[in-house]
């Protein structure tokens, strides 16, 4: 029996149940697009973190005092030596350290005339710009120096700036935090969220004075940017090397992008997993709802089958034309369900135009594959039936 | 051509048997017609089956063309039943959801025949039927004589050596079953082996053979 023939045939009989047909279409589409969506969105959730790292600044080092990260508790642990301003001299001054940023931060209240906003201060140097991918919108960033001149500039987020002046020109105002006057003297391109800071809703001043206004003296952070990508690790022990001879002691932890990144990873990717898990429940429900219907089908077409069998039809030839029955509905679906996984993710990207979700293309294939499995799986017992008919019997009654 | 040595078919039914066929021996030569004749639970579509390697004997030798058919593997059987054997029912078995020239072409799809060959010959038999002009229509389209003509079409599209008819008259007017009755005689004029099971004896009596069974016995010497 030739292929199409087999195909034909068995596409003849399913359209002799129209409805029937595609309620069992229905229900694979159903499952295949849970899970092409579903994919899609973990994935998307995966690229989203990816890509906020990314925003970060890829190869970048993150030195904090502690040797442990404990989050929840006091950010300055009683036990360890501060991060200084010279433990910041000393890094930026390492062979494979392209630049590098301190960074100490506070929360207070800016005031401009009778309007305040509390936001996040963040004292750092002019290399927190490069280091972080900042663009700025108007003005300048903080002036470059010598880091221990604690100057009197300001850099606002865009919303610190919208919310302090509505429609006047920020740029060369004087604004207070605390007690300290500030000129403003930049304000930084719209950036969003990424991942620990609101970028627009925050400001920045030169780190020393952040540092007398804070009533502190220790850093909360040393930001390093390092030159070459796959000199990450080395980069990495020199740092903890020299803050090591510097503190006498180990007291700092040192991250690395890539180890937070693979932690998001694994999690979204167990995430995705477990997404994905659940789709396939109703996908097996869809292909007991195939079996069933091909139950109903080899029980109805009893005489069809007898007389195939008359005619010299041979019991792989039956087996396989319901089979092929079996097969079209589940990957009928497939098709179908990928259509719909594809209109629902669009529909989602139109809601949510940030997030980043479509499906991978292995995911795709595998939703093909698994619909033909489907088929197959849930189609060879009905198809055995069918094959292990009795013609005589079969044929008997009308 | 059709040679059955002291066939028995017994089925069983829960706890006992019940003897369908018993002692049959029988010889049908190459173009004859018979008729196989008896009352309802005789044996004779029983016997039919067998002959058409639907079913196989209990006990005895069953050869068609010389070969012994009974102990073939179920694939062979299928291969003899699509080559050598025609069947026709009384109640036609045609396929609803297809036209009377895909029903036609239905045994050639089985064999692999590549499709505008088997439209071909399909188109050529089911002039000879004298339907070329129902080749589109579907079975529901069509009267019982016309169905049961396609049936026939459809049994010697294959050119088989063997044509056997079970009640092939039973479901139809007086003046259908004629014309169908006609159409198999002309096809048994030019060589076909015509076994038809009837218990019509209009029917039966325009067969050159008649046999009769009872309770799954060949009555008297027409053996």
């Amino acid at each position: 029996m030739r292929f199409w023939d087999l195909l034909a045939f068995a596409a003849g009989a399913l359209r002799g149940h129209r409805l029937r047909t595609a309620l069992s279409v229905t229900g694979v589409a159903v499952g295949i697009s849970a899970v092409v969506a579903l994919t899609a969105l973990g994935e998307g959730a995966r690229r989203y973190v990816v890509d906020q790292f990314a925003a970060l600044g890829s190869n970048l080092l993150v030195v904090l005092p502690g040797k442990v990260e404990t989050t929840g508790g006091p950010p300055f642990g009683g036990v360890t030596h501060d991060l200084t301003l010279d433990d910041y001299r000393a890094i930026a001054r390492l062979q494979r350290v392209r630049r590098s940023a301190p960074l100490a931060v506070a929360t207070d209240t800016v005031h401009f005339k009778d309007r305040g906003r509390a936001v996040p201060v963040l004292g750092t140097t002019a290399d927190f710009a490069a280091v972080r991918r900042l663009a700025i919108g108007s003005g300048k960033f903080l002036p470059p120096g010598d880091p221990d001149q604690g100057g009197s500039e300001i850099v606002l987020g865009v919303t610190v700036a919208q919310e302090l002046f509505r429609n006047e020109n920020p740029l060369g105002q004087i604004v207070r935090v605390g007690p300290w006057r500030f000129r403003v003297v930049g304000v930084l391109a719209p950036r969003g969220r990424s991942l620990t800071f609101n970028m627009d809703d925050l400001v920045l001043i030169p780190v020393r004075t952040a540092m007398r206004v804070f009533n502190r003296s220790s850093l909360f952070r040393i930001l390093v940017d390092v030159r070459m990508r796959d000199e990450m690790s080395l980069t990495r022990r020199d740092v903890e090397k020299l803050m090591a001879e510097r503190h006498r002691v180990e007291d700092v932890t040192v991250i690395t992008q890539d180890a937070l990144l693979s932690a998001f990873s694994s999690i979204l990717n167990a995430l995705t997993l477990a997404l994905v898990g659940i789709a396939s429940v109703s996908l097996a429900v869809a292909g007991v709802g195939i079996m069933n219907v091909m139950l109903v089908s080899v029980t109805e077409r009893r005489a069809e089958i007898g007389l195939l069998k008359a005619l010299g039809a041979q019991d792989r030839q039956v087996l396989a034309a319901f089979l092929a029955e079996a097969v079209l509905l589940a990957t009928g679906g497939g098709v179908a369900g990928l259509a719909l996984g594809a209109g629902a993710i669009r529909a989602f990207v139109g809601i949510y135009p940030n997030f980043p979700a479509s499906p991978p293309l292995w995911a795709v294939a595998a939703a093909l594959a698994l619909s033909f499995a489907v088929g197959v799986g849930f189609g060879v017992w009905p198809a055995r039936r069918a094959t292990r008919l009795d013609p005589v019997a079969a044929l008997a009654k009308r | 051509m059709i040679q059955l040595e002291d066939v028995w078919r017994i089925f069983r039914v829960g706890e006992g048997e019940v003897h369908a066929l018993k002692r049959v021996s029988l010889t049908i030569k190459r173009g004859e017609h018979v008729a196989l004749v008896g009352p309802s639970g005789s044996g004779k579509s029983t016997l039919l089956h067998i002959v058409g390697c639907l079913d196989r004997p209990t006990k005895g030798r069953y050869l068609l063309e010389g070969r012994e058919v009974g102990t073939l593997s179920e694939e062979e059987r299928s291969l003899i039943r699509r080559h050598r054997i025609g069947f026709v029912f009384q109640f036609f078995h045609l396929l609803p959801r297809l036209s009377a020239l895909a029903n036609v072409e239905l045994p050639m799809l089985f064999a692999g025949t590549p499709p505008e060959e088997r439209r071909e010959r399909a188109a050529q038999t089911l002039k000879a039927v004298g339907l070329s002009h129902r080749a589109t229509h579907r079975p529901d389209q069509l009267s019982g004589g016309e169905r049961q003509r396609v049936a026939i079409a459809r049994a010697v599209v294959m050119d088989p050596a063997v044509l056997l008819a079970d009640e092939p008259t039973g479901n139809l007017d007086r003046a259908s079953a004629g014309e169908v009755m006609e159409l198999i005689e002309r096809m048994n004029a030019r060589g076909l082996t015509l076994v038809v099971v009837t218990h019509d004896p209009a029917i039966a009596e325009r067969a050159k053979r008649v046999i009769r069974m009872d309770d799954g016995e060949l009555v008297g010497g027409s053996a």
